[in-house]
Parts: C-alpha cells; sequence; structure tokens
C-alpha cells in the first residue's frame, strides 16, 4: 500500500500537471473588460491539485496517513483475479453493445456472471438473461422511447419482430 | 384568511376524480422513473408532457408535478437499495443511505427518506402558500457573488467538517470541478479541456456518468473485493411493526436533518437556477456540521438521509415559485413544465395569480394531495424495496453493472459516455484503496457549472477585485463563514499542537 500510495500521487500530480498544459488553450489570466479567460478556472484548479498531490506526498513521506503505514499489497491475488473477471466482464458487455445491441450484451453478460462466476444454476441464469433484456427492451423502448443501440445488421431481423409488437 | 380559502378551493379542485387519478398515477410513474439510476425528473416530465394533451389544462399541469413529486421521493430508493444515485438530487441520500442498507437497516434510511420527504415537502407547501410573491423577490435580488459564496460554503463543508485526508478532499473537489468544466467555455463558447485531442470530451461530462461510475460501478467492485465474494445479507424481514418501530426512530434520530432539510431546500430552490441539487447537498453539509457527532456522518446517520430528502423534495416546491410568479425556472424540470404551461396558453408572472386564480391555487392544492399521496405510495412499496436486497449478491450485482450501464446510456445516449463511466468506476475502486473521499468530486461536477460562471461574472463585477465576496452584506458573511470552514482542520491542528507542548 505504502508504494501504491506514492505512484498515485504522482499519477494524479502528472494528470494534473496536463490539465493545467491544456487549461493554456485558452487564457488563463484577467482579461480587462472580460473578466477571467476561459482557461482560468481548470487551470487554478489543476494548480491546486498539483499543490494537493505535493502534500499527499509529504504525508506519505512523514507516515502519517494509513496507507502511507500499511505493508499490505494494493490488491491480493483474489483482488486481481476478482478485478479481471468482473471488471474484464464490464469491459466485455459495454464492448459488445455495438456488435449484438444493448440487449443482446446484457443477456450475455448476465448469463456470464450469474451461471459462471455466481455459480447459479443453468434455470435461474438462463432466466435472468433472456427476461431481464426483454423487460428493459418494453420499458425503455416502449414506455420511455428511449432508443438503445440495435448492434449490427444481423440483430435486424429480432428487432423488427420487437419493434412491431410496441409500435 | 383569503389565502386559505384560496388554498381549500385549490384542494377541492385537486380532489376532483379526474386530477385525483392524475395525481396518483404522476406520482407512482416518478416514483418509478425516480427510482431508476439515470431517468429523473427532468425525463419523467420531459417524456410525458404529450400525454397530457389528453386532459385538461389544469389536470395536465397536475399530472406533470405530481411526476416531479414522485420522483423526488423515487430517487431515495436506488440511492439507498442500490447505492446508485437515480438522479442528482439523491446524491447525498446515498453517503448515509447506502451504509445504513449495507448494515441491514435499508428500512429505517427508506422510512426516513419517505417521511423527512413529506415533511419537507409539506414545509414548502405551506412556506409557498403564504410567502410565494415575497421570496421570488429576496431571491431575485442574489447576484452572482450571493451564489458563488453559497457554493463555496458547500465545498467548504466538505473539507472543514469531512473527517478525511484534507488534502485528499481538496484534490477531489478540485478534480470534480476540472471534470465539469470540460466540453466548451459557458462565456467563450470555444473548445476547452478536449482531453487526449477525443471529440468525446466536446459534449462534456455528465455528472451521471461519474455518478453512475463512482457508485455503480467503483462501489459494486468495492465490495466484491472486499467481502471476498461472500457477502452476508443482514437486511431484515419486513414487517408492518419494524416499520411503526422503523418511522419511531426516524423521528427521533432524523429530525434535526429534517428541518433543516426543509427550510434551506426550500430556500436554495427558491434562487433561479440553484434547483434541488444543490439544496439537498447543502442540507447534507449543514446537518452535518451542525450534528453533535459529525463523524458518524457517512457511516450511516438517519440525519444524513433525512436532511437531503427533505431538502429535494421543500426545494422542488420552491422551484416552481419562480416560476409561477415570475416566469423564471428555478430547476430544469420546472423549464419544462414551464414549457407545458406555455403550451396550454398559461402564462407564468404575476398576472397568473390574477388571471388565472383557480388554476394557480388547484395547483397549489395539488401539491399537498400529490405529497400526502407520495409518502402513503412510497411507504406501501417499501416491502418490495427491501425485498429487492434480499436477492443472492451474485444475482444483485450483476443486475446493478447491467442498471448502471442501461441507465447511464439512456441519460446520455452516448456509448463515449458509456466508457468513461467504466474507466470512472476502476479509477474510484483504486482511489478508494488510497483513501480519496469520492463524494466531494461528485457534488464538485455538479456545483461545477454553477460555480465557475458566477465566479467570474462577479470577478468582472468588481474588475478583478475578489473583494466582492466580503464586501456585500449577504455575500460577504457567507463567504466568512466557508473560509472558517475551510482553514478549521488546520486550526484543530494548531490547538492540538499547543495542547501537545
Amino acid at each position: 500500500m505504502r508504494k501504491g500510495e506514492i505512484i498515485t500521487a504522482g499519477i494524479l500530480a502528472l494528470l494534473s500537471i496536463y490539465l493545467m498544459w491544456k487549461s493554456t488553450e485558452l487564457p488563463v489570466g484577467y482579461i480587462t473588460g472580460q473578466g477571467p479567460g476561459g482557461g482560468a478556472w481548470p487551470f487554478w484548479l489543476s494548480a491546486m491539485m498539483l499543490i494537493c498531490c505535493g502534500m499527499i506526498a509529504l504525508n506519505w513521506w512523514r507516515g502519517t496517513s494509513p496507507p502511507s503505514q500499511s505493508d499490505e499489497p494494493v490488491l491480493d491475488a483474489y483482488g486481481w483475479r476478482m478485478l479481471v473477471m468482473v471488471g474484464g466482464g464490464i469491459v466485455g458487455f459495454v464492448a459488445l453493445v455495438n456488435i449484438i445491441s444493448m440487449y443482446g450484451a446484457i443477456a450475455v453478460f448476465l448469463l456470464y456472471y450469474v451461471k459462471y462466476l455466481g455459480r447459479h444454476g443453468w434455470g435461474l441464469s438462463l432466466a435472468l438473461a433472456l427476461i431481464t433484456p426483454v423487460a428493459f427492451f418494453f420499458f425503455f423502448e416502449g414506455a420511455m422511447r428511449i432508443t438503445m443501440p440495435t448492434g449490427m445488421a444481423f440483430t435486424d431481423p429480432v428487432f423488427n419482430v420487437l419493434y412491431e409488437i410496441i409500435y | 384568511m383569503e389565502i386559505f380559502a384560496l388554498l381549500i378551493d385549490g384542494m377541492l379542485v385537486a380532489l376532483q376524480p379526474l386530477n385525483l387519478t392524475m395525481i396518483v398515477i404522476g406520482v407512482s410513474v416518478g416514483l418509478l422513473i425516480g427510482a431508476m439510476p439515470g431517468l429523473g425528473s427532468v425525463n419523467g416530465v420531459a417524456i410525458l408532457l404529450p400525454v397530457t394533451f389528453l386532459v385538461p389544462p389544469g389536470s395536465a399541469i397536475i399530472f406533470l408535478a405530481a411526476i416531479y413529486y414522485g420522483a423526488m421521493y423515487g430517487g431515495a430508493i436506488s440511492s439507498i437499495t442500490l447505492g446508485i444515485p437515480g438522479a442528482s438530487t439523491a446524491v447525498a441520500t446515498t453517503f448515509d443511505g447506502r451504509p445504513l442498507a449495507k448494515q441491514g437497516r435499508a428500512s429505517l434510511a427508506l422510512v426516513t427518506a419517505a417521511l423527512a420527504s413529506f415533511v419537507g415537502g409539506t414545509v414548502a407547501n405551506v412556506l409557498f402558500t403564504l410567502f410565494a410573491p415575497a421570496l421570488a423577490s429576496v431571491a431575485l435580488s442574489f447576484g452572482p457573488p450571493e451564489v458563488f459564496a453559497l457554493m463555496l460554503l458547500a465545498f467548504a463543508t466538505f473539507v472543514g467538517l469531512g473527517g478525511d485526508d484534507i488534502p485528499k478532499t481538496i484534490f477531489s473537489i478540485c478534480f470534480g470541478l476540472v471534470l465539469g468544466s470540460v466540453g466548451f467555455d459557458q462565456i467563450s463558447g470555444a473548445p476547452r479541456l478536449v482531453l487526449f485531442e477525443m471529440n468525446g470530451f466536446l459534449q462534456g461530462i455528465g455528472f451521471l456518468v461519474l455518478a453512475i461510475g463512482v457508485y455503480g460501478i467503483g462501489e459494486m467492485l468495492w465490495t466484491i473485493e472486499q467481502s471476498r465474494g461472500e457477502v452476508t445479507k443482514t437486511t431484515p424481514k419486513m414487517t408492518v411493526k419494524g416499520m411503526a418501530s422503523d418511522a419511531k426512530e426516524a423521528t427521533k434520530r432524523g429530525w434535526k436533518g429534517t428541518i433543516i432539510g426543509s427550510f434551506l431546500g426550500f430556500f436554495v430552490g427558491v434562487l433561479p437556477a440553484a434547483g434541488a441539487t444543490p439544496g439537498s447537498l447543502m442540507s447534507y453539509g449543514v446537518a452535518k456540521m451542525v450534528s453533535r457527532k459529525p463523524e458518524s456522518f457517512g457511516q450511516g446517520n438517519p440525519d444524513g438521509v433525512a436532511a437531503p430528502e427533505a431538502a429535494n423534495n421543500s426545494a422542488s416546491t420552491g422551484s416552481m415559485l419562480p416560476m409561477l410568479t415570475l416566469g423564471i425556472p428555478g430547476s430544469p424540470t420546472t423549464a419544462i413544465l414551464l414549457g407545458g404551461m406555455v403550451i396550454w396558453g398559461l402564462v407564468p408572472g404575476p398576472r397568473l395569480f390574477v388571471d388565472e386564480t383557480e388554476f394557480v391555487w388547484g395547483l397549489i392544492g395539488s401539491f399537498y394531495v400529490s405529497n400526502m399521496a407520495a409518502v402513503l405510495i412510497n411507504l406501501a412499496f417499501i416491502p418490495l424495496f427491501i425485498w429487492m436486497l434480499r436477492m443472492p449478491f451474485t444475482v444483485l450485482a450483476p443486475m446493478i453493472f447491467v442498471l448502471s450501464i442501461v441507465g447511464g446510456y439512456a441519460a446520455t445516449r452516448d456509448m463515449f459516455d458509456i466508457w468513461l463511466m467504466v474507466v470512472f468506476g476502476i479509477g474510484a475502486f483504486f482511489l478508494r484503496k488510497f483513501d480519496y473521499p469520492l463524494a466531494p468530486a461528485v457534488l464538485a461536477i455538479v456545483l461545477g457549472p454553477i460555480a465557475e460562471p458566477t465566479l467570474r461574472q462577479s470577478l468582472l463585477l468588481s474588475s478583478g477585485d475578489p473583494s466582492i465576496f466580503f464586501t456585500r452584506p449577504v455575500a460577504g458573511p457567507i463567504t466568512v463563514i466557508a473560509l472558517i470552514l475551510i482553514f478549521l482542520p488546520a486550526l484543530k491542528l494548531l490547538r492540538r499542537k499547543r495542547k501537545v507542548a
């Protein structure tokens, strides 16, 4: 944790510098008759972020923050596995949206999570994976008139049938 | 006395069968919309506006106002049960509502939210009835320095009373403010902070993208990692007796927050362009400030649920005030309501109270009836919300992820934002590991778009002289209190060092 805290502070300091630099694309000073320039607000806030990172590093060096006193790893084997399986699952879910539609991605993600990670039976897993996207479809597209991504062309026949029902 | 006679007439209008039906349907729909992450009162009122063409104008506006009411109640449901704020107005409810749910006290949180919302709504209705025109003129006298001072106070409460690592809290606030400024410069209209030259940033980063990322994805990753995959179910069974005892406890432990939220929320709601979100966040901060145990906030203090919930209901009524009396919408939802009224040929402004007496008082009467209907419907559905929490965690967790993604998309209609949400979620998970408080960032991204223009306008007014925040009679004291709060941790540290010496 100790090493992780200073590395995080370092990354955030770099982010602050990048934001300061990016803010200078617009004026960061006071323009007579116009008030503060468009970049002033994010520039000075990013500068404050950088100062905060310095203070976080100082506290780390003095060992006053709890993470700087801890010898535990940031993530143990379970933590990394969880991050890869769950976090990776979410990334996969979002990546699938533009291929098999939002509803298709929901079905695949639920099946993956409930069956593979949750170790539930096929009955519950399939029921959730099928009922949830259908219910969401009728709520969002039918009741709320919010159109979700329909994915690539091969999903069209399914959506044609569903749109037929609601319109 | 005349006001009471008019109010009674108004209530009779609201209680007519058609209007009462519209209220019950509106409140129920609003409750559902408010509870759905990504959807809020703005979406609900906007989507259902065309439906109102089927009924007379008075009933139509009563229906839309009932949706607004219901959504304010509903926002607390997902904040408490899922830990995802349904709308920006319910962000502060998450801070203590979610810890209470995790402790198996979701019913206490939900009952507290319902009762506080009811009291907040009732107080606001009474204030609205009595002081409508007078309060509207006071609110109008608030200039940019006063509004910026209020924003500063909201941030200062997090620094002075947060109890967290101060540099990390300030970092979090600044980070949220910077994220809120991505997109276009509001004054010059020039593109600003288009990070990594990705065009997706041109439209800015919405509050929901950060809030759902942090609370929906980050929080769930954190829970899964901390619980080592074995989440123990602590949610008790829901009984009528249990709810009665929760109501008793909510009254005992949440009264202070309810009172603060009811009055502060109403006043902030009246301010043009402020609305229910700053009202609920400020009420949370003030409730924490006056509490004898400020450190218990964020750990599951019912006052922390009561204050924002009373405030967002109170503010929603308050925001109707400038809309009806002056034609100035106090929130995005009232802007749509205003549009609805104009469609119906009702011109908001001082003349409305004279020319359309029956409509105005019918609407005011409907506020009281909607408030009562909302609390009853909400309380009746609490067992259902509790049941949701009794689902196995391996079913609940993926459902929350799905709701987060779908709700996020419904709100922004942009896949870029969904990817950003995932990045924020994973980033929030790591930042939390190193004790970075994330709530201030969410607060900042909400208030940033109000804070920046008011700061710039104030400095323009004073030709760049920051003393404008100290010399004006209302802004001055607020700024001084905010600065005291910001320097409070340093003062405390100095005192402690002196004692040790």
